[in-house]
């Protein structure tokens, strides 16, 4: 119960933030809020959030694993670009969705591999191991398709993008589903807090026993799937691969949304659902100043001034102010930094 | 003292290697010309390159460089366009313009204590979205000057081209390479890419410092984005969208290390030649097609920083920390 209590608390900066700016949605777009059933599946401006927020959600469930062992995986974009063409060059060839899913499954979990083994065997500062898979990944992209957009039309593999189950957009229970899973694995097994341990200070905890070169391997290893999951979906949706644009620029947003989430770069103390409403409050962002009908040059520039809000009120600095002002009260003692739980 | 030098005496190394040997391939690729264009061509990623290292060597980094560099190019084409303003004066408001946001970046990473990551990652969508405001088209620029500007190069013995943006260049990296070694700026830069904490004991004004550095690094980017506007006679807000990542590995390849505190201006000099060199020898084999270059950085950025790695480990001069 004060479990649950405690969650609320912790998620309330995002929970306030998503739910100011879907208020300001609502305030230009009254009609943000309907929902219309056709077909046997939902229609609305919110199922549009939730779907097409579905690849930053899914990038974000692997990017908080990775930077609570204080990493970073820039390289998640091109992963999806990676696993992308693999799927549609698999397609193509007449592979049946079977095989070509796990294909591009086995690929996004070959790059977290590789990932992996560069930061936890040859301590390679993140940043730059996964700058490599980030730079050449485009490359080998279009190696697959041969620089070409490669076009599929094997409805199976389209249904994974574009399709509807439920009345739900296939996408939308794809990320849900998946980040229910990992937050069950993560949360009821040691495995999450034994990566919040390596996070924040890997050698001592080492020294305590942990294996922390397997749980960073494994950390790289679910941003992979992550991203391929993500991938296969944006080619199915557009039933093509896009090795230039596909994931373009998304490994950030992944990042944005899991700092917004509230969780630190420095490493340790994570929530997933936390990255999730961070996901789910950028593309609400993206979506309401289409919606309200600004001009859209200047979409950037209010998305930068939102993100730099949110991002000043959870800064330490800004919470050390706070804590002065509500200094009458008993506050609870600030952790010092790094050493959270 | 020499072990300082390592990464970057390979670095130099395998440049000249690799250039011998496309030479050897391809025998016109030994020319003036080739030299030349590979200067002009690369100017204004130089130019960015220069203000990433000293951000890197403070163990910060800064993603906003390509949209600043958008900025500048459409910010003047659009003023030369509108107003009869001289482009020297444009120059001088858009200089103002970029160190004042670069400083503010600096500021918020400092007094907030917030990443440097994720600051600049604001500043990149900011940047990018004021380039958008400004405009969404390609505006040529027509001025007279540009064309002086354009016109003015040293003719090489062999038929290359010394161009005023090549120059440019190369005077930033000479002044740069001065600052970074001979000023008090410089060591102070060097002292808190060692490590904050140590920077402070030792008497460095951290937060001048840190500002210091943002600002120098948006003089610099949008320094690079005259250069470009010189480059391509035109401004664009969608142009050189990555052009931080081509930096940063610049900089990686040249032997500077993303921790912070140790590598060299000139290496990123021979970074960027790597690169350009690369680019070079694909438009002359004809048959790779351009993908090829970005696999070929992405391995050569794996072996330089496992070559790092090795140097490092096989040490025993100094006791390392642990990572």
């Amino acid at each position: 119960m004060s479990d649950r209590v405690s969650l609320l608390r912790r998620l309330a900066p995002q929970l306030i933030a998503l739910g100011a700016i879907l208020f300001l949605i609502w305030l230009v777009f009254p009609a943000f809020f309907s929902l219309t059933f056709q077909n046997g599946r939902a229609y609305g401006s919110l199922i549009d959030v939730l779907n097409r927020g579905a690849p930053v959600a899914l990038l974000s469930i692997g990017m908080t694993v990775v930077i609570a062992t204080k990493g970073i995986d820039l390289s998640v974009g091109a992963v999806m670009a990676i696993c992308g063409a693999v799927a549609a060059s698999a397609s193509v060839q007449g592979q049946p969705i079977a095989t070509t899913l796990f294909l591009a499954l086995s690929v996004g979990v070959i790059c977290g591999l590789w990932n992996g083994v560069l930061v936890a065997f040859l301590n390679i500062q993140p940043i730059i191991a996964t700058l490599i898979l980030m730079v050449a990944g485009r490359g080998i992209a279009q190696l697959i398709t041969e620089g070409a957009i490669l076009t599929f039309d094997d409805p199976s593999l389209a249904f994974v993008g574009s399709g509807a189950f439920l009345g739900l957009p296939v996408p939308i229970v794809i990320w849900v589903v998946f980040a229910t899973l990992v937050t069950l694995v993560l949360r009821r097994s040691a495995l999450g807090m034994l990566i919040e341990a390596v996070g924040i200070n890997r050698r001592a905890s080492m020294l305590a026993g942990v294996n922390a070169p397997v749980l960073l391997i494994a950390a790289y290893i679910l941003s992979g799937i992550c991203a391929s999951i993500a991938g296969v979906a944006i080619a199915a949706d557009i039933r093509g691969a896009d090795a230039n644009n596909a994931g373009l620029w998304l490994e950030l947003d992944a990042i944005l949304a899991v700092v917004v989430g509230g969780t630190s770069l420095l490493g340790g103390r994570f929530s997933i659902i936390g990255s999730l409403l961070g996901a789910m409050i950028i593309q609400a962002i993206n979506t309401g100043i289409l919606l309200s009908g600004f001009p859209p040059q200047f979409n950037l520039i209010i998305k930068a001034a939102i993100v730099v809000v949110i991002l000043i009120i959870q800064s330490p600095e800004a919470k050390t102010l706070l804590s002065f002002v509500n200094r009458t009260r008993p506050a609870p003692v600030a952790a010092p930094k790094g050493a959270q739980q | 003292m020499s072990q300082r030098y390592l990464p970057l005496l390979a670095t130099l190394a395998i440049f000249i290697i690799a250039y011998i040997a496309s030479t050897f391939q391809f025998p016109p690729m030994f020319s003036t010309r080739v030299i030349g264009n590979l200067l002009t061509d690369n100017a204004f990623l130089g130019i960015a390159a220069v203000g990433m290292t000293f951000v890197i060597l403070s163990g910060g980094i800064d993603l906003s460089i390509g949209s600043v560099i958008a900025f500048t190019s459409i910010f003047l084409a659009m003023i030369l366009a509108t107003t009869s303003i001289h482009p020297l004066l444009a120059f001088a408001i858009v200089l103002v313009m970029t160190t004042a946001f670069g400083a503010l970046m600096g500021a918020i990473i400092h007094y907030l204590d917030m990443p440097a990551f994720i600051v600049t990652l604001a500043g990149m969508f900011l940047a990018r979205g004021l380039a958008f405001v400004v405009s969404i088209d390609s505006i040529p620029i027509k001025h007279p000057f540009y064309e002086t500007l354009q016109d003015w190069y040293l003719r090489l013995p062999g038929g290359g081209r010394f161009t005023l943006i090549g120059a440019a260049m190369i005077v930033t990296f000479l002044v740069c390479i001065v600052i970074a070694h001979r000023t008090r700026f410089g060591a102070n830069v060097y002292a808190l890419g060692g490590g904050v904490a140590t920077a402070k004991l030792m008497g460095v004004d951290v937060a001048r410092t840190t500002i210091a550095i943002y600002a120098v690094s948006g003089l610099l980017a949008g320094l690079s984005g005259i250069v470009y506007s010189i480059y391509t006679s035109a401004g664009y807000s969608l142009a050189t969208v990555g052009v931080e990542l081509d930096a940063i590995a610049a900089v990686v390849i040249g032997g500077t290390l993303l921790s912070g505190g140790v590598g060299f201006v000139a290496g990123t000099f021979i970074g960027i030649a790597i690169q350009g060199l690369i680019q070079t020898y694909i438009t002359f084999d004809g048959t790779l097609s351009s993908w090829w270059t970005k696999i070929l950085i992405g391995i050569l950025l794996f072996s330089f920083v496992a070559m790092q790695k090795g140097i490092l480990l096989f040490s025993k001069d100094r006791s390392q920390k642990a990572g």
